[in-house]
C-alpha cells in the first residue's frame, strides 16, 4: 500500500496507507486526517481539497489540468505547487508522496 | 401571460398534475411553501424539464443533484451572462456583475475582491463579528413576542456588510434597503413601481461613488470600495458596472446568511429532538451550520443560458435555451443525499451540499456565511435555552430569495 503523508499547518504528521486507485483527497478522508473539507465531493468542484505537494514530488504528481487550474486559480492561497487532492490519484508512483496541507481551505 | 396556459400551482395536485403543466417558478408556491412536492416529482418523472411558458417565458429545469453539479461544470456551454436568475434583465437597466460573466473577466473581477472574504482575513473578523452578536443577543427583549428577523437575521448580517464596505455605520439600514429593492420588484410590494426601484438603486450608487472617491485617494484600505477601487481589473468599471457588483456584494452578503439566520431557528422549532441534541452538545454546531444551509437552501437556483447545444439528462437543450438549477430541489435529492427530507443537526458530510454552488462561481462569501451562523449560535447557547417560534413564518414570494420577513419568537434565558 503506497503511504501518504500529510503535514498539516501547525506543523502535526499524518503517516496514511492508502489503497491504490483511490485518490490523495479520499485516503485523508478515511484515515480521518482534517483539514480537507471536500465540499463537492471529489469533483474539482469546490477546491476545499487544496494541498501543496512537497517540491521534490511536483513531477511525479504533475501539473494540474485545465479544470483544476479554473479552480484552483480563484484561491487567493494558492501556491505554484498547489493541487486539488481530489485530483492526484493514488498508485505506487506516488508511494511516500508528502503534501501539506493550507491553514484554511477557501 | 403565465396564466393563459400553466394552471395555477397552488391550485392542483402535484402528484396527479400533467408534466408539461409544472411550473416551479409561480411565486405563490414559495411564499406558501408548496413546491416541494413538484420537485420530488420533476426528479423522479422529469429531472431535466421543460416548462414551455411561465412568467418568466420558457425555462429548463435542473432538480437533481448530479445534473446540477454537471451544469455547474460546464461553464463553456452553460453561461452565466447576460443573468443568473431566471427573469431576464430589463433591456434599458443593464447591471453587469462578475457573477453573471463568464472567464476570463469573471474571474478577474472576483480575484479583485475576494481576499477580503477569504479565511485568512475572517481570521481577524472573527472578534468583530462575535462583539456585535453579543450586542445585539444582549438587547433582546425578554418576555414579549418579536420578530427575529427584523431584530436579528437583519441587524446581523447588515452590521457585517458596513463592516465588510467600511460603510458610515449610522446609515447602514440603507444597505438592508438596497439589498431588498436590488431583489424586490413591484410585484413584491418592496417598491411601488420600477422606476422607484431605480431610483432607488441610483441613490445607492451616488452614495457608494462618494466613498469610492474618498477611498480612492488613500492606499491600503482593506474594505471592499478600496479593493475595487485600486485594482487594475475593477477601477475603469463603468457606474452600471459599479452599481452592478455593489448589488452582487450586497445581495450576496445580506439575504442569504440572513435567510439561513430565521430558517435555522425554525428548524430547530420543528424538529424539537435536534434541538434538543444542539443543547447537549454544542460542539455540533460547525456541523449543524452546514445542515442549516442545506436545509434552507437561501437562494433557491441560479440560471444559465445555453450557448451550444448540449444533451442533459437525455434531453436536449439548444443554445439560447434558459436553463435554472433548482438548488433547492438539488439539496433534497434523495439520491445524493440520505434522508434529505430530514433536518438532522449531526448529518454525515453535512458540507455536501449544493447551497454555494459549485465550480467557478461557487460563492465567495461561503466561510464568512459559516462563521457567523458558527458564532451566532455559539452566542445563542451560551444565553438562551430555547428561541421559540410563537407564530406562523411570512415567506418572501420569489424563487430565488427563499427566505421570510418574519419570524414571531420569544426568548427562555437560561
Amino acid at each position: 500500500m503506497p503511504k501518504i503523508t500529510y503535514i498539516e499547518h501547525d506543523g502535526t504528521v499524518h503517516n496514511v496507507d492508502a489503497d491504490v486507485g483511490t485518490t490523495v483527497m479520499n485516503a485523508a478522508l478515511d484515515n480521518l486526517v482534517p483539514g480537507i473539507d471536500a465540499d463537492c465531493g471529489g469533483e474539482c468542484s469546490c477546491a476545499t481539497c487544496h494541498v501543496m505537494v512537497a517540491e521534490e514530488w511536483m513531477p511525479t504528481v504533475g501539473q494540474p489540468s485545465e479544470a483544476e487550474e479554473s479552480m484552483l486559480d480563484l484561491n487567493p492561497e494558492r501556491q505554484s505547487n498547489s493541487r486539488l487532492s481530489c485530483q492526484i490519484p493514488v498508485s505506487e508512483q506516488v508511494d511516500g508522496l508528502v503534501v501539506q496541507l493550507p491553514e484554511f481551505q477557501f | 401571460m403565465a396564466e393563459a396556459t400553466q394552471p395555477l400551482m397552488i391550485d392542483v395536485d402535484p402528484t396527479t398534475v400533467p408534466l408539461q403543466d409544472i411550473d416551479v417558478s409561480q411565486r405563490e408556491l414559495w411564499e406558501e411553501n408548496k413546491k416541494y412536492p413538484f420537485f420530488k416529482r420533476l426528479r423522479d418523472e422529469a429531472p431535466v424539464h421543460y416548462c414551455k411558458d411561465s412568467e418568466f417565458g420558457p425555462y429548463w429545469s435542473v432538480t437533481r443533484y448530479e445534473d446540477i453539479m454537471e451544469v455547474e461544470q460546464n461553464w463553456d456551454a452553460f453561461s452565466s451572462d447576460p443573468t443568473i436568475v431566471i427573469q431576464d434583465p430589463e433591456e434599458d437597466f443593464e447591471l453587469p456583475m462578475f457573477i453573471a460573466m463568464d472567464p476570463p473577466k469573471h474571474d478577474e473581477q472576483r480575484k479583485t475582491v475576494q481576499g477580503v472574504v477569504a479565511p485568512a482575513n475572517l481570521k481577524n473578523l472573527e472578534g468583530t463579528i462575535r462583539s456585535r452578536v453579543q450586542d445585539i443577543l444582549d438587547s433582546l427583549p425578554i418576555g414579549e413576542t418579536f420578530n427575529w428577523v427584523e431584530k436579528v437575521s437583519i441587524e446581523l448580517t447588515t452590521q457585517m456588510l458596513a463592516t465588510l464596505f467600511d460603510f458610515p455605520f449610522e446609515d447602514r439600514h440603507k444597505l438592508t434597503r438596497w439589498s431588498d429593492v436590488a431583489t424586490g420588484g413591484p410585484e413584491t410590494g418592496i417598491v411601488e413601481s420600477e422606476e422607484q426601484r431605480r431610483e432607488e438603486l441610483y441613490e445607492c450608487l451616488a452614495y457608494f461613488q462618494r466613498l469610492w472617491a474618498e477611498r480612492e485617494e488613500t492606499q491600503g484600505g482593506n474594505d471592499l470600495i478600496s479593493m475595487l477601487a485600486h485594482s487594475e481589473a475593477t477601477k475603469d468599471m463603468d457606474p452600471q458596472e459599479f452599481l452592478g457588483n455593489l448589488v452582487l456584494l450586497i445581495v450576496g452578503g445580506n439575504d442569504t446568511t440572513r435567510n439561513s439566520i430565521t430558517g435555522g431557528v425554525l428548524a430547530l422549532n420543528e424538529n424539537p429532538g435536534e434541538y434538543s441534541k444542539l443543547r447537549n452538545d454544542p460542539s455540533v454546531i460547525p456541523n449543524m451550520v452546514s445542515e442549516i444551509i442545506r436545509w434552507v437552501t437561501p437562494l433557491a437556483h441560479m440560471r444559465r443560458t445555453v450557448i451550444k447545444d448540449y444533451v442533459l439528462g437525455g434531453q436536449q437543450i439548444k443554445a439560447g435555451d434558459k436553463v435554472v438549477m433548482w438548488y433547492a430541489s438539488g439539496n433534497r435529492d434523495e439520491r445524493a443525499i440520505e434522508r434529505p427530507d430530514e433536518f438532522m443537526i449531526d448529518r454525515a458530510r453535512a458540507r455536501q451540499h449544493l447551497s454555494f454552488g459549485f465550480g467557478i462561481h461557487r460563492c465567495m462569501g461561503n466561510r464568512l456565511g459559516e462563521m457567523q451562523l458558527r458564532v451566532l449560535w455559539e452566542e445563542i447557547q451560551k444565553r438562551f435555552h430555547m428561541v421559540e417560534v410563537v407564530g406562523d413564518p411570512v415567506r418572501v414570494p420569489s424563487n430565488f430569495v427563499h427566505g421570510f420577513t418574519e419570524l414571531p419568537v420569544r426568548l427562555h434565558p437560561l
